[in-house]
């Protein structure tokens, strides 16, 4: 069952742009279990989407199957939802992106959704740079078939029931990386202040983004000797830099130090400044990014920020040349060339 | 001996390698016949490899208009050593027998009641030519000019042919006319020409065009207004996407600004594929797939998952030999069950069976307007016979007046009307509920679109009679859409009868021959071409009507008799099986022979010798 919120507001609640209060973009009330790291995503996506001035029902949320998939319930109630088949949602956002170029798609998957059944998928989305937020909610575990290891489990790491797991461990990050991502970044669940403007800036990211997001699973992998348990990630978190989203119109307030910071114009007009801490990593360079994580990774540590960007980046609509139009609006007159042209073809055909 | 003896009516199949050209010389040989008037319909019957297997193409020619296989071969024209102690076997008696004899017969090949023709094709090339791969490609040629002279066919139409096909490439035209003329002259030279077998120009073809299905399937997505195509390359079923991409460039360029009005993504795999299509229906883009068996055998969850949430999908499978890999480029009717009960739990699919190119473009139309007036699946299943040959048909028409029917949608203004939108609310009756599309109002018509149990109102719920009304009023739709797939066509014999014959797709042509044969055979028996399931009440009522029904399919397994069975609760007795599984198309004469053996009381030797394919194949 899904549970409403009640409606009941506080009257000085504050307004968007668009007359939106946060309450707006809320959903229902979730389900898991207290403390998922899912929820503060939820909360995450909530306040990204307000901050943006979005519009919730040019929003789509797409996900598979598994705890992470069942989230998009919580959150944006006035947008479509689409909780698909187990690993398969990259597949139905590449056709609804298709047919629908305007709306922005949100994917939510998990790490069992994402790694392993739907590892092809999640590959082969990047590949075409489908024009998405691809965000994981990763706990390394499977919490609705009560705890297995998952693929993105670190070896070694214990789950509750205290085998350490012997397999080497999926680094979404990198192997997006390898694969040619446009957009790629890990934050952690409990990291609003990283993860907020995260998903400002991926959701203003022409092109696939993916926001890999630590997100301990408090039933099942927050325990002792767990690499994804909220004490050990708040301990070995490494931040690559400060972000900060400033949307497209708005005037940069901030103040930063000379010489301190990187700004990024993306392609809507929206401005990135990055506030650089890891000396070594240029986001703007592919080979420096996978370098970073696997350093990172060497020594233990979980690299979380913005790891690379690719601000010009040809999604797959530039690459198919479609029209500018969305598919799903054209109609007879764009779509069948009636029958005078059925003639010749068939006169060819003789 | 007696030689056969025959005008505009005869099998004449050729034995060739693949991967050396033949396809195209072949492919002139039957248009040549069709521009003379006299209808053709050539099968390819191919391996599943690319160069240096044993390839066949086999034409039937028939002025009175049989465009099935009849069974049996009267001229063999072969050029491939590999195979021909099996092709001068088919030879029926009296026959022809033609080779490549610059290096003589295998002695213990010659049969003494066929004529054999030895052509001295490799040598006329290597006289001719010093090209090794003109040496192989005007060999082709040059054996069809050699026909041209045995049979008496137009040369004029021909080396127009010629000049259609190499338009734009005009340095072809004259070394291929060449060639012809070679064969030609030497055939005239060194036989008396005609043979007993020719062809004499006629006018039984009228406006039909020659089409394969695939492109047929193409073109009706086009017409249909499919936006997008995702799919996965799987033989038989790619020329379908192949036909779609090359007219959408021609057909769907925006004329402002030079973008394209569609999208074709080739996916990572057929769940991909299935999976893109779901998605751009599910947001009020017309799309599309096609796949093969086993395609199909991926496509199972997501056809579930579309069946359960009403998603408008449409899947085109061109179906081929299986079970698994099978005989990829061998034909069969035998995804029926799989396609009709696709996916997990209780799922019932909308199929369609065209049996023309004609009826491939109508329906491939059609399927659009079908999948979204009803909310469901609908997966056309044609073949591979029908996909990838040549057939003669119907031209193709479209009428300008014709809108698309985008089923219950509603937008802004309706939402605005109502108190509360219920995606699952059975408003009229008929099992269909209306839909939005996402992003149509900014607070209203938002739902959460999923495979778990809901309520009426997209609602997640696992209460059990939440559930079990949801599956009736399914049901409730089940029959709803029995009124609007394609009727069945019925054919009365004009007599009394208890007997009758039952068959969909690409058995009808074999099926209609059958049909006379028996009637000469003295058994009058009724038909009807079932044309879609679910079933819809004509059909019930035909086999009320008769006692004994042969359900004639190209499968082992008597699958379009089982889902009789299943859908009308019938006994077994009623339905005889005509079947035939062996990768070819069906022949007449081997649906005469079977129903024969079957007919209570009947024990009549066949009139033609034939090569039989017996109910268990070959």
């Amino acid at each position: 069952m899904s549970y409403q919120i009640p409606k009941f507001r506080h009257p000085d609640l504050p307004v968007n742009e668009l007359g939106y209060t946060r309450a707006d973009y809320e959903g229902a009330i979730s389900t898991l279990c207290a403390g998922c790291g899912h929820d503060s995503i939820s909360g995450s996506i909530v306040r990204a989407c307000h901050e943006l001035n979005l519009e919730p029902h040019r929003i789509a949320k797409l996900s598979g199957i598994g705890c992470s998939s069942k989230a998009p319930t919580y959150f944006l109630g006035k947008s479509h939802g689409f909780n698909s088949v187990h690993g398969r949602m990259p597949s139905v956002v590449t056709g609804a992106a298709m047919g629908n170029r305007d709306l922005l798609y949100l994917g939510v998957s998990g790490d069992g959704d994402t790694a392993s059944i739907g590892m092809g998928q999640f590959a082969h989305a990047i590949r075409r740079n489908l024009n998405m937020v691809y965000i994981v909610m990763n706990n390394g575990c499977y919490g609705l078939t009560k705890g297995q290891d998952s693929a993105t489990a670190d070896e070694g790491s214990a789950s509750k029931k205290g085998d350490p797991n012997p397999f080497s461990a999926i680094d979404l990050p990198g192997l997006a990386l390898q694969l040619g991502a446009t957009f790629v970044a890990r934050s952690f669940s409990g990291d609003k202040g990283q993860l907020v403007p995260l998903i400002k800036a991926a959701m203003s990211h022409r092109g696939f983004a993916l926001i890999d997001v630590v997100s301990p699973c408090v039933t099942f992998n927050n325990n002792a000797g767990s690499t994804k348990s909220y004490e050990f990630v708040r301990e070995h978190a490494e931040a690559t830099g400060t972000v900060d989203f400033v949307p497209m119109r708005e005037e940069i307030t901030a103040h930063y130090a000379p010489g301190t910071g990187t700004e990024v114009t993306l392609h809507d007009g929206s401005v990135l400044h990055l506030e650089k801490l890891d000396e070594e990593l240029d986001p703007f360079d592919r080979l420096s990014a996978m370098v970073a994580i696997e350093k990172h990774r060497a020594a233990g540590e979980i690299l979380t920020g913005l790891i690379y960007i690719d601000k010009d980046s040809r999604d797959l609509h530039d690459v198919l040349e479609t029209s500018r139009r969305p598919l799903n609006t054209l109609t007879e007159e764009d779509l069948c060339p009636g029958n005078k042209v059925l003639a010749n073809i068939n006169s060819s055909l003789r | 001996m007696q030689s056969l003896q025959s005008v505009n009516e005869f099998v004449i199949k050729f034995a060739n390698v693949n991967g050396t050209g033949s396809a195209s010389a072949n492919n002139l040989f039957a248009k040549a016949i069709f521009r003379m008037g006299v209808p053709v319909c050539p099968k390819n019957i191919f391996p599943s490899n690319i160069q240096g297997l044993p390839t066949w193409y086999e034409v039937r020619v028939s002025e009175r208009g049989y465009l099935g296989r009849r069974g049996g071969v009267d001229i063999m024209l072969s050029v491939n050593p590999q195979s021909m102690p099996q092709d001068i076997r088919e030879v029926e008696p009296g026959g022809y027998f033609i080779y490549d004899n610059t290096k003589p017969l295998d002695l213990r090949l010659v049969r003494n009641d066929v004529n054999i023709i030895g052509l001295p094709l490799t040598r006329i090339c290597n006289d001719e030519y010093k090209d090794p791969r003109q040496r192989q490609l005007f060999k082709n040629v040059i054996y069809v000019g050699a026909l041209a002279a045995l049979l008496d066919m137009d040369f004029a139409v021909l080396t127009g042919l010629v000049s259609d096909q190499f338009k734009g490439k005009d340095k072809l035209i004259l070394p291929n006319i060449h060639a012809l003329e070679l064969g030609y002259q030497y055939a005239k030279e060194n036989f008396a020409c005609p043979i007993g077998v020719r062809v004499r120009t006629a006018d039984k073809v009228g406006d039909k065009v020659l089409l394969d299905g695939n492109t047929a399937l193409g073109l009706g997505a086009i017409y249909g207004g499919a936006t997008v195509a995702a799919w996965y390359p799987i033989t038989p079923s790619t020329s379908v996407v192949d036909a779609y991409e090359k007219y959408a460039k021609r057909l769907r360029i925006d004329p402002g600004t030079g973008r394209k009005n569609y999208a074709i993504v080739q996916a990572e795999d057929e769940l991909a594929a299935i999976g893109m299509v779901v998605g751009a229906s599910w947001n009020g883009a017309r799309a599309f797939t096609a796949t093969s068996g086993p395609g199909l055998s991926l496509m199972a969850e997501f056809l579930g998952l579309a069946y359960f949430a009403e998603i408008p999908t449409v899947l085109f499978d061109v179906q081929r030999a299986g079970p698994s890999t099978g005989m990829p480029t061998r034909t069969q009717q035998s995804d029926i069950l799989a396609a009709a009960y696709a996916s997990h739990g209780d799922t019932k699919q909308v199929l369609l069976f065209p049996s023309t190119p004609k009826e491939c473009f109508d329906f491939g139309a059609l399927s659009f307007d079908l999948a979204e007036r009803l909310q469901t699946p609908i997966i056309l299943m044609t073949d591979l016979d029908l996909g990838m040959n040549d057939n003669m048909s119907e031209p193709l028409e479209w009428d300008d007046e014709r809108r698309y029917d985008r089923g219950k949608v509603l937008n802004a203004e309706d939402l605005d009307r109502m108190e509360r939108f219920g995606r699952y609310l059975d408003v009229d009756g008929d099992g269909i509920c209306y839909r939005t599309i996402p992003g149509t109002h900014p607070e209203k018509g938002a739902f959460f679109t999923r495979g778990t149990s809901r309520d009426e109102y997209a609602v997640y719920t696992e209460r059990g009679e939440e559930y079990a009304k949801n599956m009736q009023r399914l049901l409730a739709k089940w029959e709803t859409i029995k009124e609007w797939v394609p009727k069945p066509i019925e054919q009365d014999c004009g007599q009394d009868t208890d007997t009758a014959v039952l068959y969909f797709g690409t058995s009808e042509e074999s099926a209609r021959e059958a049909l006379d044969y028996l009637a000469e055979d003295g058994l009058r028996i009724n038909a009807m071409r079932v044309r879609a399931f679910p079933f819809n009440r004509d059909v019930e009522a035909f086999l009320e009507r008769h006692e004994r029904v042969f359900v004639i399919e190209q499968n082992r397994d008597a699958q379009l008799r089982t889902l009789l069975m299943a859908e009308f609760e019938l006994g077994p007795d009623k339905l005889k099986s005509v079947l035939c599984y062996d990768g070819t198309p069906i022949s007449a004469r081997n649906i005469r022979q079977q129903i024969l053996q079957q007919m209570p009381g009947h024990n009549v030797t066949p009139l033609r010798r034939d090569r039989l394919v017996s109910a268990a194949g070959e």
